[in-house]
C-alpha cells in the first residue's frame, strides 16, 4: 500500500509539468494557431523561475516570472505568425531552438546552484485523512494550480461566452471574422496563454520536480505535451489523463525494473510511447467525435479580406 | 625527465640489436644507457631540443594550442563540465591557448569538428566521450603532426593515445561505506546505459558492500539516458519506494541527491562534489579530475616527450578523488573507508580480487586471483548481490 | 492622437515576383544588423562573429564539401517532408524513419561484412528505403484504419525507434571485437559510399539528394500525383470531390517521405559514419521540418534552405573554435536568422504601407 501511495506521488510530480503545458497548447489550438515551441517556451520558463527564485527568494514571484517568461516567448511567436503572417510550423520551431539557446545563455551563472524546491502545501483536515490525504491534500502549490488550472480551462471554453468565440475562431476565423470579432487579438491572446502555461510547466521542472538549472532540462517534454494535445482530441479532460497516463506508464517502469523484471529496459524506456499509441487508437476510432472538438482552422493562417 | 627515458630507450634498443637480442643483454643496456643518458642529456639536449621544435613546430607553452570536444553542453554540471574544469586548470597551469567545441553530436559531425581543431592548428587535441573513438583515429591519420587523445576507448595510433579513469576505485569505496551504512540492506543503483564502464561500478560497489555485509542486495534502474533531471530523480524515487535507503548513481545530474535528501535517505555524488544539492545526506563523492593528466600530456607535448600511451588511472594517480565524508559518516565507516582507499593506493588490495561470484553463485574468480585489466574492459556480467539482468 | 507612423500591411493583389527572391536576402540583411547587437552584448566583433559563420566554413574546398555533407540529409528529407506537407499530412516523425532506414541499412552492410560486391551499396540503400517506409507505413496503417492522428504516432515512433537502435547496439549489431562498447564493426570498404572529391568526406548522397530535388519538382509540377497532393492539401473537400482517395494521399506521401528518410538514415550510416552508434543523427528529421518551410515547401527553395541551414551548424563551430562563442549563442542566432527568413516571406503576398490612412482614431 505504501508503495502504491509513493508510486501516486512520483507519477503526479512527474505528469504535472507536461499537464501544464499541454494544457496551454490546448487553448492555443483551440483558437486555430499550432504553436510547436512548446519546448522552448518551456525550457525559457525553467529558466527565468529557477533565476527569479535565486534572486528573490519567493517561489511565488518565481513562478510568476516563469509564466511572463513563457508569454514573452510566445509573443516572438504570435508576432511572427499572426502579425507576419509567418507559417506556424517552422516558426514553432524555431522558436525551440531561440529558446534553449537563449536559456543556456542565461543560465550560464546557474550551474551547480541548489534549491531546496518549492514547499508543500498541506490542507489542514483532510491532509491526515489515511491514503488519500496524501495523495490529495498534501502537494506543493503548483499541483493544486495545475488542477485548478484544468477545471477553470474546461469552465472557460465549455461554459463562458468567451470560451465559445476562441472556440469559433479556431474552428472557422472566417465567420468569426464576419461576426465582427477580432480573430488576430484572440489569438494572440490565446498564444500567450499556451506560453504562460508552458512557462509555468518548465518552472516546475526547475522548482519542484528536480530544483536545479541544468542545459536543455527540459529533455524533450515540451514534444510530449504537444503529442498529449493531439491524444486528448482537443478535450481538456483528456488531457489530464493523457498526462497522468504518460507519466504513470514512465514511473511504472522504474519500478518494474527495481524489481528486477527481465525485460531489456530500452524496450521498457518504449512503454510510455507505446501504450500512448495504443490508447489513441483505441479512442480515435469514432471519426465523428475527434472532428467535433478538433479546431477546423488548426495552423492555417488568417488573411482578413476587407 | 622523460627526455632521459626516451634517449634511454633508443639507446638501448639501439644496444639490443647490436647485442643481438637477450633479455638480460637488454637489461643491462638498459641501465648502462640510462647512466649514459644522464651524462650525455646535457650535450645532446641542444640537438633534441631541435628535433622537438621541428615536431611542435617550434612552440614555446604561449604559443602551444590544445583542443577540446565535448559530448555535452559545459553547462550539464557533468562529464563535459568536469572535463572543461580541467581543461581551465590545463589553461592556467601552463599558459597554453585551449579551445573548446561543445554539444558535439557523437556520429558523422564529429570527425568535421576534430578536423577542425586540427587545421586550426591545435597541437593536441583531447576527445572526449567514446563515440568520438573511430573519428579520432581517421582524422590523426591525416594529421600526423598533430598528436591526439581519446578519452574512454581501446583503439589508438602513433599519434592517438587513450585514457581513461578507474572509476571502479572509487565505487568499491563507496561500497565499503553502503554497506556499513544501509539499513535496509538495499541499495539502488541508477545506471544510464548498460556499457562495461557503468557494470564495473555496480559490480564493484556490490563487492564491496557485501564484503563488509553479505545481506547487502543491489537493485539497478536504467534510465536510458545520461542526463535527465527529471528522469532520474524518479528513479532514484522509485529505488526508495523499494526499500533502497541508499541511491547512488552514474548518471550526470545532482537530481538523485536532491531526491535523497528530501526523502532522508543517504546519497553518493557522481563526477563533481554534489554535496551542495544534498548537504547532509551525501556520504562522499567520485570526482573526475583530468586536470594533472591534460597539463602533463600537454607538458609532453610541448618538450617532445609525447608518446602513444593507455592510461587507466585511478586514486593513486590523482584521476580519481574522493570528496570529503559527509558528516553523516561515523567514525568508524570512514576509517574502514580510508583503509580501503589506502589499500588501493599501495596496491595490496584490487576491487575485482577474488573470490568473486556471479549472480548464479558459481565461482568465477578464485581466491587469490585478480580480473585483469582485458577483463574489466569489457565487463558485461554482474556479481552475485546485485539484482535482475543486463539489458541486451 | 499621434500620425500613424507604424506601417501597415496592405495586401497585394497578386503575390510580388520580386519578392519571391528579394525576402530573403532582406531577411539575411535584417539577421546582420540584429546579430550585430547580439554578437556586441557578447563582446565578439560582430564582424569576426559573421565571418566565422558565413564565409571561413566555407572558404576552403574541403568546407564546401563538408556543407554538401552536412545538408544531404536534410535535403533529402525536406524535399520529401514538403510533399507531405502539401498534401496536409502532418508527418514530424522523419527522424525515426531515417533511424529505422540506418537500422535496416547498416545491418545490411554488416551482413555483408568483408565481402565485396557492386551490389552491396545499392542493396544497403534499397533496405534503408524499406526501413523507413515500413516505420512510415505503421503511421499510415493507423491513421488509415483507425484514425490515429499522424502527429503523435509518427512522434512517438521517433522515440521507439531511437530506443530499439540502442537496443540493437548494445544486442545483436553490437561489434563482437568491441569489449562490449555499444557500437557495430567498421563497414567493410564494399559497404562504404564512393567518394566524389579524393580527400574529402564528399560522398555519392549529395548527388542522390540533387536527384531528389529534381524528381520532387518533376513530381509536384509535372504529374497527376503531384496535382492531386497539392489539391488534396488546399482543399481536402474539392479532392475528394474530384475522386482522389484521401487514404491514398496518405499512404503514398508517408511511404514517400518514410522510404527518403530511411534512405537518408543509410546514406548518414553508409556514408560519413561508416558504422552503427547509438546516436546516428543529431535530429535531422525534425531539423528538415524547418528546412523543408523555409523552402516554402518547394524543392529547390529546400535545396538552398538545407545549404543555409548546414552553413549556420558549420558555422556554430566555427565561430566555437576561432571566437569562444558558446554553442548557446547558435541557438539564438540560427532562432534569429529563421525568424526573419519566416516573416519577410510576408512582402510576398503584402506590401508595406506608411502611414497614409491618418490618425488613429
Amino acid at each position: 500500500m505504501d508503495i502504491l501511495i509513493a508510486a501516486i506521488l512520483t507519477i503526479i510530480t512527474a505528469a504535472t509539468p507536461l499537464l501544464f503545458a499541454a494544457l496551454g497548447e490546448l487553448v492555443t489550438e483551440k483558437s486555430g494557431v499550432l504553436n510547436l515551441g512548446i519546448e522552448g517556451m518551456m525550457i525559457m520558463g525553467a529558466i527565468i523561475g529557477f533565476f527569479t527564485v535565486h534572486q528573490t527568494d519567493s517561489a511565488f514571484i518565481a513562478i510568476i516570472a516563469s509564466m511572463i517568461a513563457g508569454a514573452l516567448t510566445a509573443t516572438i511567436f504570435a508576432i511572427l505568425v499572426l502579425k507576419f503572417h509567418a507559417s506556424q510550423v517552422p516558426t514553432g520551431l524555431a522558436l525551440t531552438i531561440f529558446g534553449i539557446g537563449l536559456s543556456a545563455l542565461i543560465g550560464q551563472s546557474m550551474i551547480g546552484v541548489a534549491y531546496e524546491g518549492i514547499p508543500k502545501i498541506a490542507i489542514p483536515g483532510l491532509s491526515s485523512i489515511p491514503v488519500i490525504g496524501d495523495i490529495f491534500f498534501n502537494q506543493d502549490g503548483l499541483v493544486y494550480f495545475s488542477i485548478f488550472m484544468v477545471v477553470a480551462t474546461m469552465w472557460f471554453l465549455n461554459k463562458t461566452r468567451a470560451g465559445l468565440i476562441l472556440r469559433a475562431v479556431g474552428d472557422s476565423h472566417d465567420a468569426a471574422h464576419a461576426m465582427g470579432y477580432s480573430v488576430i487579438k484572440i489569438r494572440f491572446l490565446a498564444t500567450l496563454f499556451g506560453g504562460a502555461m508552458a512557462g509555468v510547466g518548465g518552472a516546475y521542472l526547475s522548482l519542484a520536480y528536480s530544483p536545479l538549472w541544468v542545459e536543455g532540462m527540459t529533455a524533450g517534454r515540451g514534444w510530449i505535451a504537444l503529442a498529449l494535445v493531439v491524444f486528448a482530441s482537443w478535450r481538456v479532460g483528456r488531457v489530464l489523463l493523457g498526462a497522468y497516463l504518460f507519466g504513470g506508464i514512465t514511473i511504472l517502469q522504474l519500478h518494474a525494473q527495481a524489481l528486477g523484471i527481465a525485460v531489456p529496459s530500452q524496450i521498457m524506456s518504449m512503454l510510455p510511447y507505446l501504450a500512448t499509441i495504443l490508447v489513441l487508437v483505441i479512442i480515435s476510432r469514432d471519426k465523428s467525435k475527434i472532428k467535433l472538438n478538433s479546431p477546423a482552422s488548426l495552423g492555417k493562417a488568417f488573411h482578413p479580406s476587407r | 625527465m622523460k627526455l632521459r627515458n626516451i634517449l634511454a630507450v633508443l639507446i638501448a634498443s639501439a644496444a639490443l640489436t647490436a647485442c643481438g637480442g637477450g633479455e638480460k643483454a637488454a637489461d643491462k643496456a638498459k641501465e648502462a644507457a640510462t647512466e649514459t643518458a644522464t651524462k650525455v642529456t646535457e650535450t645532446v639536449k641542444e640537438k633534441v631540443t631541435e628535433k622537438v621544435k621541428e615536431v611542435v613546430k617550434g612552440k614555446s607553452a604561449a604559443d602551444t594550442k590544445v583542443g577540446f570536444v565535448y559530448v555535452g553542453p559545459v553547462g550539464d554540471h557533468g562529464w563535459s563540465y568536469e572535463h572543461d574544469q580541467s581543461r581551465q586548470a590545463l589553461e592556467k597551469a601552463l599558459g597554453v591557448k585551449t579551445t573548446f567545441v561543445e554539444s558535439v553530436p557523437e556520429g558523422a559531425d564529429a570527425e568535421r569538428v576534430i578536423t577542425q581543431l586540427a587545421n586550426d592548428g591545435n597541437d593536441v587535441i583531447f576527445t572526449t566521450s567514446f563515440g568520438y573513438m573511430n573519428p579520432t583515429l581517421k582524422v590523426a591519420k591525416k594529421f600526423p603532426n598533430v598528436r591526439f587523445e581519446h578519452a574512454t576507448g581501446y583503439k589508438r595510433a602513433d599519434n592517438v593515445s587513450t585514457y581513461s579513469a578507474r572509476f571502479y576505485e572509487g565505487r568499491a569505496i563507496l561500497g565499503t561505506i553502503a554497506g556499513k551504512m544501509t539499513k535496509s540492506n538495499i541499495i539502488g543503483y541508477i545506471g544510464s546505459f548498460p556499457i562495461p564502464e557503468v557494470i564495473r561500478g555496480i559490480d564493484a560497489m556490490t563487492i564491496a558492500a557485501r564484503k563488509v555485509n553479505p545481506n547487502v542486495k543491489v537493485k539497478v534502474v536504467w534510465v536510458n539516458s545520461w542526463f535527465d533531471p527529471g528522469k532520474e530523480g524518479d528513479a532514484a524515487k522509485a529505488l526508495i519506494d523499494q526499500g533502497a535507503d541508499i541511491i547512488t548513481q552514474h548518471t550526470d545530474s545532482p537530481a538523485p541527491l536532491q531526491v535523497a535528501e528530501k526523502r532522508g535517505v543517504y546519497a553518493f555524488g557522481q563526477a563533481s562534489d554534489m554535496k551542495s544539492f544534498a548537504p547532509t545526506k551525501q556520504l562522499t563523492s567520485i570526482i573526475d579530475n583530468w586536470s594533472d593528466y591534460y597539463i602533463a600530456r600537454t607538458k609532453a607535448a610541448i618538450d617532445g616527450s609525447w608518446k602513444s600511451t593507455d592510461t587507466w588511472d585511478g586514486i593513486k594517480a590523482g584521476m580519481v578523488v574522493m570528496a570529503p565524508y559527509g558528516d553523516a559518516v561515523p567514525a568508524d565507516v570512514r576509517e574502514m573507508a580510508d583503509k580501503v582507499k589506502a589499500s588501493i593506493v599501495d596496491g595490496s588490495f584490487h576491487p575485482f580480487q577474488g573470490p568473486i561470484k556471479n549472480q548464479k553463485g558459481e565461482l568465477v574468480v578464485k581466491e587469490g586471483e585478480t580480473l585483469g585489466d582485458g577483463d574489466l574492459a569489457k565487463l558485461n556480467w554482474y556479481v552475485e548481490g546485485v539484482e535482475g539482468s543486463i539489458p541486451k | 492622437m499621434l500620425p500613424r507612423l507604424i506601417p501597415r500591411l496592405e495586401k497585394r493583389q497578386t503575390p510580388s515576383k520580386a519578392m519571391i527572391y528579394l525576402s530573403p536576402l532582406l531577411a539575411i540583411f535584417l539577421t546582420l544588423i540584429s546579430s550585430v547587437v547580439l554578437f556586441l552584448i557578447m563582446n565578439v566583433s560582430p564582424l569576426e562573429a559573421l565571418h566565422a559563420f558565413f564565409i571561413k566554413p566555407i572558404s576552403t574546398i574541403y568546407g564546401l564539401t563538408e556543407l554538401a555533407v552536412k545538408a544531404t540529409p536534410l535535403v533529402l528529407i525536406g524535399v520529401a517532408l514538403s510533399l507531405g506537407f502539401r498534401a496536409g499530412v502532418w508527418n514530424i516523425g522523419a527522424e525515426g524513419q531515417l533511424i529505422l532506414g540506418g537500422i535496416f541499412g547498416g545491418a545490411t552492410a554488416l551482413f555483408f561484412y568483408e565481402k565485396t560486391g557492386f551490389y552491396i551499396i545499392p542493396l544497403i540503400l534499397i533496405a534503408g528505403v524499406v526501413g523507413g517506409m515500413l516505420w512510415a507505413g505503421i503511421v499510415a496503417f493507423l491513421r488509415t484504419k483507425f484514425n490515429a492522428n499522424e502527429i503523435l504516432t509518427s512522434l512517438m515512433l521517433s522515440y521507439v525507434a531511437s530506443l530499439l537502435l540502442n537496443l540493437l547496439i548494445h544486442g545483436p549489431l553490437k561489434d563482437p571485437d568491441g569489449f562490449n562498447f555499444p557500437e557495430s564493426r567498421l563497414f567493410s570498404d564494399s559497404a562504404l559510399l564512393p567518394i566524389l572529391y579524393d580527400g574529402t568526406r564528399l560522398h555519392i548522397g549529395a548527388i542522390i539528394a540533387l536527384l531528389a530535388v529534381g524528381l520532387g519538382w518533376i513530381l509536384l509540377s509535372r504529374t497527376l500525383l503531384g496535382y492531386q497532393i497539392k489539391v488534396t492539401g488546399d482543399a481536402p473537400a474539392a479532392g475528394e470531390y474530384a475522386g482522389f482517395s484521401h487514404s491514398k494521399i496518405i499512404w503514398i506521401t508517408l511511404l514517400l517521405s518514410g522510404g527518403v528518410a530511411g534512405l537518408a538514415g543509410a546514406i548518414e550510416v553508409s556514408g560519413p559514419i561508416g558504422q552503427l552508434l547509438p546516436t546516428i543523427s543529431p535530429g535531422y528529421g525534425f531539423t528538415a521540418i524547418i528546412v523543408a518551410y523555409v523552402g516554402r515547401l518547394h524543392p529547390v527553395g529546400v535545396l538552398f534552405a538545407g545549404l543555409l541551414l548546414a552553413l549556420t551548424y558549420l558555422g556554430g563551430e566555427t565561430a566555437q573554435i576561432s571566437l569562444k562563442l558558446p554553442i548557446a549563442v547558435t541557438g539564438v542566432f540560427q532562432g534569429l536568422l529563421l525568424f526573419f527568413l519566416l516573416a519577410s516571406d510576408v512582402l510576398i503576398h503584402y506590401r508595406i504601407q506608411f502611414g497614409k490612412q491618418g490618425a488613429i482614431a
